[in-house]
């Protein structure tokens, strides 16, 4: 003993010498790094899964942020006596500001800093001036002057960049698409007052009223002639004269309609198509009393017309429609009232925003399909007299009473996001009534974005429903028996099956509904059906069957073996239930189930529709609620199911009574986290519908689900965009929706177990 | 009668019934399921027999050649509505899909054909398949055997001629895919790496003289590599194109195949059991070791293979420590209470996160965030075109490891709190340090549950797609993101999935009805590796069971 003792002393150093102290102090210090090492590890994972959440939210917010101003400066021009500004434009990069006078001058200025860069003084006739002006189709350059005497002249703005010494240097340059000489547009010479011009290659049409109150179209034709002269092709109607006098003319984007407001505050619209028949399609009053039509512009796109009124009001409309073929015009929608009379309304260049200014100096940013005000913001207490805006919607140039022009800087990132441009109804530009639609993109630019995401949640709420009206009954009942009835062995292999589904990829779930089920159940629709009713019928009388054989042969099977004995009884079902599905189909559907579907209840039918999707999502469902309720159930103490047992309940009894109160908050928590997987469920959704994003329950229709649009929309837009951000907003929505339904089934589920094991 | 009813009904039994239905359902559609892609999945290799009807058709006598790929029972009276000529309209007739393949001469590779209308169908032994690059099969009877424009063998000779020049051509074939991949792509990737290196030095205002010498030196050299390899390869071209054959196809015009368009020839007809195995299994190697062809709808999936492995690979290497560490803090070191509770809470929810939230994550913050800093940061000489700042394996592997991060810390937590008390206790009484008992003994204990989190991991991340798909992977990946390129692993390329293989053919591919029987392979393949994961990970969970009731005792 002592010996061995002593060897040890000799193997293990003396706990004083300095070999073990050091020895100690490494080990504590390798304890002290674990620890430290290890909850920063820790911690830093959990902060990593909660950026998800953050990070989401840091996509989604800009798009709630408003929008923002600044003056960046403010100047006068030096500018000759006597003229009086008419017009004032931005080039694209808001870097240079032109601005057309009565004399027919043109003044480029730098926009930060006033200083004069260039004057162009458009030829003109003798001693006429400019008495109107009007801009052309946006992004084109093109202005329109109208002259005293009748005449008009049209040019085309155009801007050179170039990089001498690496630095941008942009030159403004004047052209005449329709040649340098003015063109009459009344023959009788007198002044054009009101004018508006709508250009589309080479081709132009004017609109004009005169000084003694006739309003006159022109359309011009560019045509070369063989020699390549330029010769100019010009067509004139005058219009039926009209109540009062015009006080703004606009022209839509395919030159069909004329809008003119006149001063009795009405809008006429005028039918063009035909140039030598120009009909008057209606007269609508916009204003009443003393309130009059004090601006008036085309929206982006050229389909709806903006009027601005004296008493500060703006409202949209466009000529709609109907069923027999008539148009008229229409009041879409009114936006935030200003405090004053709105001098000028300018649309943006490339959304269907606008910006407006009022006589006291108020400017306002509004948003057209999102019917919102961005942006109310007094630049000045002077009253304004012009407003320019750049084309890429960043910067503002304003001129006021005084003579002062004001550059303003524009943040105006996602003006076409708002509360009721996602979930309400909105009314799209040639829609003939306010609809949920969702239609991120097109090919052309002017297009209007419809990002409504409540035709997106109703498709994914639809798809859940049909999963869970398939998953629920099966799984719980299912987990019932699974748990409270079957025999041991059976349970050992009925578990294992239930776990495969559980992991089976939902791609190919999906890929199996799309190809291979939704043709089968298309062509055996009545087969489907027959399959739902036959299946509980055919249990049933299998099980009285069964009941009714000799005592031998049941006893020879144990109890609890119940489900092995159905499964060739269903498999019998489903093969019966297919196979009359044709005779069904002749006896009671004319022989074609879909044709019927359609002809005579009007049933609209698509091969991959909620069916599918119920049953495939279903299938994905089912392992999900089918394990936490045969866990809730399994756990349920047994001595209550024995109590009850031996009180004399059977063993069904006991079930509903004792075993399923108990066990209700699992099986209610097992649904929701069902839920929450059809919710989020992508690839069956995918593959297995058409992805239209319509709002129908019809479940022969298909539907588009917030992940799948994700999934199909994502890789396509642009980043930082709005729809970009929209999407992230859906992702968001998805989460949260997830996130919420499982913890609470998570928080159910706790105290379920703390409530087992206190029992 | 009636009153046994009741008795019976009173019992509750039906309602046990029932219930007990509900589980038969379940159990039938997942076996059926499985069966289903079994079947279809393993009898797309086998080969089929070539059939030649003698059909009905538009007032005349056709011939027509193919596989019959399936069939179905149609109401007579929809046939007639679509314009067939039928004598009864009463009932229902058998309508048979066939492949007559040719797609070249006929525009279609399926033709739908109704029993009443076939007037005779028989199987001539000398019938020949031919699987080719483009255009799917090629069915019809040889006539002859072309070398260089010139025939050298017809009628019965030809056979054997044809066998000869296949074997030819496919050695040549193996050459040229040997220059065509391996080589060229390896000297147009240092070319491309030199491009980048003169644009870096630019971009540091670095660009010396010399430099540029070198780099065109070096540029001149591989250009001649290159010539030297593109001579070779339009030589190994001319030998390919050689030789072509003549066959005479349905319709009785004889067409001619050059054999450089052609994987392999057979004659089903004549095939023997042993041969049929045979060719099954040739099939079958070449599905999972070949590249795809003809827009991924014939050929193997290699590529999807390799892909979704590197790619799970790569994200265990990057969740299981994590994972891990994260789970060792929840349960050893935190302290227990309210806070780690809602921690524990909301990690096990984010299991339940639909996963495109995930993809949208990914590509937000992993691709553009991350990435085109990186970008930004590291390779601004290959600006503007991106090199992390894209989807691509990396991200993927990220996105797919913070999806399953879950998953693992959940299993190893578990694998921790079944470590029995005394152990702890008696590993610190003896005196060592709370690192040293956790790494000597509890971990190990562990270790299973930590396999299991990871194979369960590994098990979803396999059959995950809709987050991938936002995130990295293609539907045709030119290079493999693993190769003999320094720097030889290529996390930045895309690459691709077994399980987006199946969506894409499935449902983005021209010809959806040729690529069916290759997606049910896929499909299967997919559920056959992630039905053995899975057996794994309840195999070794089971294991970590018993050896803790061992332990308990």
């Amino acid at each position: 003993m002592n010996t061995s003792s002593e060897k040890l002393a000799g193997l293990i150093p003396d706990a004083a010498a300095s070999i073990a102290v050091r020895r100690r102090k490494w080990r504590v210090l390798k304890d002290l790094i674990a620890r430290y090492g290890i909850a920063l590890g820790g911690i830093s994972v959990i902060i990593a899964v909660l950026l998800i959440f953050f990070y989401l939210l840091y996509v989604v917010l800009p798009m709630f942020q408003p929008a923002s101003m600044e003056q960046q400066a403010q100047y006068r021009l030096s500018s000759v006596q006597g003229e009086t500004p008419l017009l004032l434009m931005l080039e694209e990069q808001a870097e240079i500001g032109s601005r057309f006078t009565d004399q027919g001058v043109i003044q480029y200025f730098d926009v930060r800093s006033g200083i004069d860069l260039h004057r162009f003084a458009i030829p003109m006739p003798g001693d006429a001036t400019v008495s109107s002006i009007a801009e052309g189709a946006l992004g084109t350059g093109v202005v329109a002057l109208g002259l005293s005497n009748g005449q008009t002249v049209i040019l085309r703005q155009l801007y050179d960049l170039s990089y001498p010494d690496d630095r941008r240097v942009i030159t403004p340059r004047v052209e005449h698409p329709l040649g340098e000489t003015p063109l009459t547009i009344d023959a009788s010479g007198q002044s054009l007052h009101v004018l508006a011009v709508r250009n589309e290659e080479e081709s132009v049409t004017i609109a004009a009223a005169t000084s003694d109150d006739r309003v006159i179209v022109s359309s011009f034709e560019v045509a070369e002639s063989m020699l390549g002269d330029v010769e100019v092709e010009q067509t004139t109607t005058e219009l039926p004269s009209l109540a009062a006098k015009v006080t703004h003319l606009a022209i839509s984007s395919d030159r069909r309609w004329l809008f003119a407001s006149d001063a009795a505050g009405f809008v006429s619209l005028f039918d063009m198509r035909d140039p030598d028949d120009i009909a008057l399609i209606g007269r609508e009053a916009v204003t009443g009393g003393d309130e009059r039509i004090t601006a008036a512009r085309m929206l982006l796109g050229g389909i709806s017309l903006l009027i601005g009124t004296s008493e500060g009001r703006i409202e949209q409309w466009f000529p709609l429609r109907d069923e027999a073929n008539n148009y008229s015009l229409v009041r879409v929608r009114e936006f935030q009232k200003q405090d004053a009379a709105i001098i000028r309304i300018l649309p943006e260049f490339q959304r269907k925003g606008f910006v407006t200014i009022d006589s006291s100096g108020e400017l306002g940013i509004y948003h057209t399909t999102a019917q919102r005000t961005v942006l109310r913001e007094r630049i000045t207490d002077k009253p304004a007299l012009q407003l320019a805006i750049a084309p890429r919607s960043d910067a503002l140039l304003m001129l006021d009473a005084a003579g002062e022009f004001h550059f303003l800087e524009m943040h105006n990132k996602h003006p076409e996001v708002s509360w009721s441009a996602l979930w309400q109804k909105v009314w799209y530009e040639n829609y003939s009534k306010p609809e949920f639609i969702w239609q991120s993109s097109a090919a052309n630019q002017d297009f209007e974005p419809k990002f409504s995401i409540t035709p997106l949640a109703f498709g994914t709420l639809k798809a859940a429903f049909y999963a869970m009206i398939i998953a629920v009954p099966l799984a719980i009942m299912g987990a019932i028996f699974t748990a409270y009835f079957m025999h041991p062995r059976m349970r050992q292999m009925v578990k294992p099956t239930i776990e495969v589904m559980e992991a089976l990829p939902t791609v190919i779930l999906g890929f199996l509904a799309g190809l291979w089920l939704a043709p089968l159940m298309e062509r055996n629709l009545p087969g489907v059906f027959a399959l739902l009713l036959f299946i509980p019928i055919g249990i049933l009388v299998a099980a009285y069957a069964w009941h009714r054989l000799p005592k031998t042969v049941r006893n020879s099977v144990p109890d609890g073996w119940q489900a092995a004995i159905l499964i060739p009884v269903i498999v019998l079902i489903a093969w019966f239930s297919f196979g009359i599905s044709g005779s069904l189909e002749d006896w009671f559907f004319k022989g074609d189930f879909r044709a019927w579907l359609t002809n005579d209840l009007g049933i609209g039918f698509d091969q991959r529709n909620s069916m599918v999707v119920g049953f495939a999502m279903g299938f994905a469902v089912i392992p999900t609620i089918f394990t936490i309720t045969e866990d809730a159930i399994f756990g349920v103490p047994k001595h209550l199911t024995f109590g009850s047992l031996a009180l004399g309940a059977t063993p069904w009894q006991t079930l509903v009574r004792v075993v399923m109160p108990t066990a209700s908050p699992g099986i209610f928590s097992a649904v929701m986290i069902g839920l929450g997987r059809a919710v989020g469920e992508t690839m069956i959704v995918l593959m297995a519908t058409g992805n239209t994003p319509i709002m129908d329950f019809n479940i022969f229709e298909g539907m588009r689900t917030l992940s799948a649009n994700i999934a199909v929309e994502m890789p396509e837009s642009e980043v930082n965009s709005t729809h970009y951000r929209i999407l992230f907003l859906a992702g968001f929505v998805l989460f949260l929706f997830t996130f919420v339904l499982n913890t609470m089934a998570e928080l159910v589920r706790q105290r379920l177990r703390k409530k087992y094991a206190s029992l | 009668m009636i009153k046994d009813i009741k008795h019976w009904y009173g019992t509750g039994a039906p309602f046990i019934w029932l219930n007990a239905g509900a589980v038969a359902v379940s159990v039938i559609m997942v076996v059926g399921l499985l069966l289903l892609i079994a079947v279809r999945g393993m009898g797309h290799f086998w080969p089929h027999t070539v059939e030649e009807f003698t059909y009905r058709w538009g007032g005349e006598q056709i011939r027509l050649i193919g596989e019959i790929r399936d069939e179905e029972r149609v109401s007579a009276q929809r046939l007639i509505d679509s314009g067939i000529t039928l004598q009864d309209s009463e009932g229902e007739v058998t309508r048979y899909l066939m492949k007559i393949g040719n797609r070249d001469y006929y525009g279609a590779d399926f033709r739908n054909i109704v029993a009443p209308l076939i007037v005779e169908r028989h199987r001539p032994a000398e019938l020949i398949a031919v699987e080719r690059f483009e255009y799917g099969n090629f069915y019809g009877y040889l006539r002859a055997v072309k070398q260089a424009e010139a025939i050298v063998a017809s009628g019965d000779a030809a056979w054997a001629a044809l066998q000869e020049s296949v074997e030819r051509a496919s050695g040549f074939r193996a050459e040229i895919l040997q220059i065509e991949k391996k080589e060229i792509g390896s000297i147009n990737y240092r070319l491309e790496r030199l491009r980048l290196k003169e644009r870096g030095f630019e971009l540091k205002h670095a660009l010396t003289p010399e430099r540029v010498a070198t780099i065109e030196q070096e540029r001149q050299a591989l250009q001649k590599e290159y010539d030297a390899l593109s001579q070779k390869l339009q030589d190994l071209y001319q030998q390919i194109r050689r030789d072509s054959f003549i066959a005479e196809i349905q319709d009785g015009r004889e067409a001619e195949i050059p054999l450089d368009k052609v994987v392999r020839v057979y004659q089903p007809n004549k095939m023997g059991l042993f041969a049929k195995l045979g060719f099954y299994i040739s099939k079958l190697w070449e599905f999972v070791s070949a590249d795809p062809r003809e827009a991924n709808t014939e050929g193997g999936i290699f590529p999807a293979i390799f892909g979704t492995v590197m790619m799970v690979m790569l994200m265990s290497v990057l969740v299981t420590p994590f994972g891990v560490v994260a789970a060792v803090y929840l349960r050893e070191y935190a302290r227990q209470g309210p806070v780690v509770r809602l921690v524990r809470i909301a990690v096990n929810n984010l299991a339940g996160v639909p996963s495109i939230v995930y993809g949208v994550f990914g590509l937000g913050f992993f691709v553009y965030f991350l990435g085109g800093n990186i970008d930004d940061l590291f390779f601004p000489e290959a600006l503007p075109s991106p090199t992390f700042g894209t989807p691509g394996l990396l991200w993927a592997s990220l996105t797919l490891a913070l999806l399953t991060l879950p998953v693992v810390i959940v299993s190893t937590e578990e694998g921790l709190t079944r470590v029995p008390k005394a152990i702890r206790e008696g590993s610190l009484a003896l005196g060592a340090t709370k690192a040293e008992t956790l790494w000597r003994t509890v971990l190990p204990m562990a270790s299973p549950a930590m396999m299991t989190g990871m194979i369960l991991a590994v098990a979803r991340a396999a059959g995950e797609v809709a987050p991938l798909m936002l995130v990295g992977v293609v539907k045709l990946a030119p290079s493999l993101p693993l190769d003999g390129n320094f720097p030889f692993l290529h996390m930045d390329r895309k690459f691709m999935h077994l399980g987006f293989h199946i969506y894409d053919v499935g449902f983005q591919s021209p010809n959806v009805e040729a690529a069916r029987p290759l997606v049910y392979a896929t499909a299967l393949l997919l559920v056959i590796v992630i039905i053995v994961l899975n057996a794994l990970a309840i195999y070794v969970r089971n294991r970590l069971r018993e050896t803790y009731r061992a332990l308990e005792h």
